[in-house]
């Protein structure tokens, strides 16, 4: 697996708080790299520092063997750095490739007039959930889907540029049983196309379940870095708590 | 189940057809305004023969239009999830502006583009407070609606305008005059239902203007100039209502700085009850301009069925309710 990403000894510290205490953590492309932690073990900082909201106080970015230090998520999203929110960031009130292509829209000429050219989004969007192997209709609104189908509009956004890592921010936390082996069946599909995912959860079945790598954090450092099928949920648990200093 | 195919799970999806043509029309705001505008018009024929008539038919979809390029305005505001309630003020500042720049001897052309300005402006300042100072709209505005009729006070020194100098037989027959049969204001609000229904469903902007009223925080991190559009909107609004001041004060043919006192109400009101959500996210050009027929209609009808008029707010009210309830009970169907 060839490397993606790095980030070697990065510390961001917030005035008197250190967030994060110099991580050193590898990117690979093609895989799920599942990252835990307790609340507060700088899970967040280091995934809003991987996604360019944060500059790091110290430490090295190197992404796609360039240094890197981005100036918001914009930048990173240029760099091909996709944030999938936990919230979603979609519009109820809109269609679903609508909402894959909101701030994106292609346009067609009618005449003098420059319109929305709909029907490209309608076929694009299509297209792109039949990747994801997700039934998601690209004209059903938002509002009346399920949390699967939202997922695979927020992940579709994704799709729309080329976009090489994708951070996924608890994307299981409030949805059904169901909804959730969705969710996990999308995020293989991801891999499959040879995407880098991060998956920030508190589950431990899911991050078992779909990654390939987990990383675990406490207090701002990084307590392990092991393959997936090294670990075990009880040693992931003792890491998370403390019980267990280092694996 | 591990690595199990996805799309076998949404057994819910595939048990839902693709609703009819007419249960989609039947599903819409405007067309049950519609049943109502008819309903109503057709119990008020059988009270009175005075209704019926072309000439009232006609004078009725004349004042609504006034209040129709409103509703046409707040329509975007109200979709993005603000609200503007200076658009009397904006109404009566505007047409006391176009009163005294043709009592000055302005040519007509001049006259409009001032008072065209004097909307766009006044509205895209709402908009930049809203946006800029991060204040409440219902606040900013109650604030300008205030501060509008107070200038349209010191602008017009408390004088009523009659005297439109060269421009009085132009400005009369714009405002007050047919074409075909028809008032000339219909034809304006005719074009600016299709202008709007364009920009609505066909542009970015109104696509942004949908996504801010849907979740604002999504539309900021899609990379939209929020702020753009909001203030955008607002101008919009202002310069709807300048739109109908130059019209009405053409049909009045004269000002006063109470002109459009009110009208705020009224132009929600419309907007509300053609579809759009007090809440953001929803509405369409037609069914605002439908709501602003409806009220004028029911105004209407009660003068010609002989009811108190100090009753027509009590019915107007009543259907602001009924149409909030709807949507509420459509949204609960879906």
């Amino acid at each position: 697996m060839s490397k993606l990403a790095s980030l070697e000894n990065i510390v961001m510290e917030f005035g008197a708080i250190r967030a994060l205490d110099g991580v050193s953590i590898d990117i690979n492309r093609g895989e799920v790299l599942g990252l835990m932690g307790d609340n507060g073990a700088g899970k967040s900082t280091l995934v809003k520092t991987i996604a360019g909201n944060f500059q790091p106080t110290s430490g090295r970015y190197v992404f796609e063997d360039q240094d890197v230090r981005f100036s918001g998520p914009a930048d990173a999203r240029r760099h091909g750095i996709e944030v999938v929110y936990q919230d979603l960031a979609l519009c109820n009130n809109l269609t679903a490739a609508a909402n894959v292509f909101l701030g994106r829209e292609p346009m067609r000429q009618v005449g003098p007039f420059r319109v929305l050219d709909k029907k490209l989004m309608n076929t694009r969007s299509a297209e792109i959930f039949r990747e994801l192997k997700s039934e998601t209709r690209p004209a059903d609104l938002v509002d009346r889907m399920s949390g699967g189908q939202r997922q695979a509009v927020a992940i579709a956004r994704t799709r729309l540029s080329n976009s090489k890592l994708v951070l996924m921010d608890e994307p299981t936390a409030a949805i059904s049983v169901r909804q959730v082996a969705e969710v996990l069946a999308l995020i293989r599909r991801m891999k499959e196309q040879g995407l880098s995912v991060i998956l920030i959860s508190h589950r431990m079945p899911d991050v078992f379940d779909v990654c390939d790598r987990v990383v675990v954090m406490r207090r701002g450092s990084k307590v392990a870095d092991k393959p997936i099928n090294q670990s075990s949920p009880e040693e992931v648990t003792g890491l998370i708590t403390g019980a267990i200093k280092t694996a | 189940m591990s690595q199990q195919d996805v799309s076998d799970m949404n057994v819910d999806l595939l048990k839902r057809h693709d609703r009819s043509l007419l249960r989609r029309l039947m599903l819409t705001q405007e067309m049950w305004i519609a049943i109502a505008i008819v309903v109503l018009g057709l119990a008020v024929s059988m009270i009175s023969g005075k209704f019926a008539t072309s000439g009232n038919l006609m004078n009725v979809l004349q004042n609504a239009c006034f209040i129709g390029l409103m509703a046409l305005g707040m329509t975007p505001v109200l979709i993005s999830g603000g609200i503007d309630i200076s658009v009397g003020s904006i109404l009566g500042l505007s047409g006391v502006t176009l009163g005294v720049l043709l009592n000055a001897g302005a040519p007509l052309p001049l006259g409009i583009a001032g008072t065209l300005a004097v909307g766009l402006v006044f509205g895209g300042l709402n908009g930049a407070v809203i946006t800029l100072a991060k204040l409440p709209p219902f606040i900013v505005t109650l604030a300008t609606l205030s501060i509008g009729r107070s200038l349209a006070l010191v602008v017009s020194d408390n004088q009523v305008f009659y005297e439109f100098g060269t421009a009085t037989e132009s400005i009369l027959a714009l405002g007050g005059g047919y074409t075909l049969g028809v008032p000339n204001v219909v034809y304006a609000l005719v074009a600016f239902i299709i202008v709007l229904h364009c920009l609505l469903t066909m542009t970015r902007w109104g696509r942004y203007i949908f996504a801010i009223g849907g979740n604002e925080s999504a539309a900021r991190l899609a990379g939209i100039s929020v702020d753009a559009i909001k203030i955008s909107a607002y101008a919009f609004s202002g310069l709807m209502a300048a739109i109908s001041a130059i019209f009405l004060v053409g049909w009045l043919g004269a000002v006063t700085n109470a002109i459009g006192t009110g009208y705020e109400l009224q132009t929600i009101a419309s907007t509300v009850i053609g579809g759009a959500s007090l809440t953001g996210g929803f509405g369409t050009a037609l069914g605002a301009a439908i709501g602003s027929i409806l009220i004028e209609v029911i105004r209407n009808a009660l003068l010609i069925a002989g009811v108190n008029p100090f009753w027509q707010g009590t019915f107007v009210g009543g259907f602001i309710l009924a149409a909030v309830l709807l949507e509420r009970i459509r949204s609960l169907r879906r």
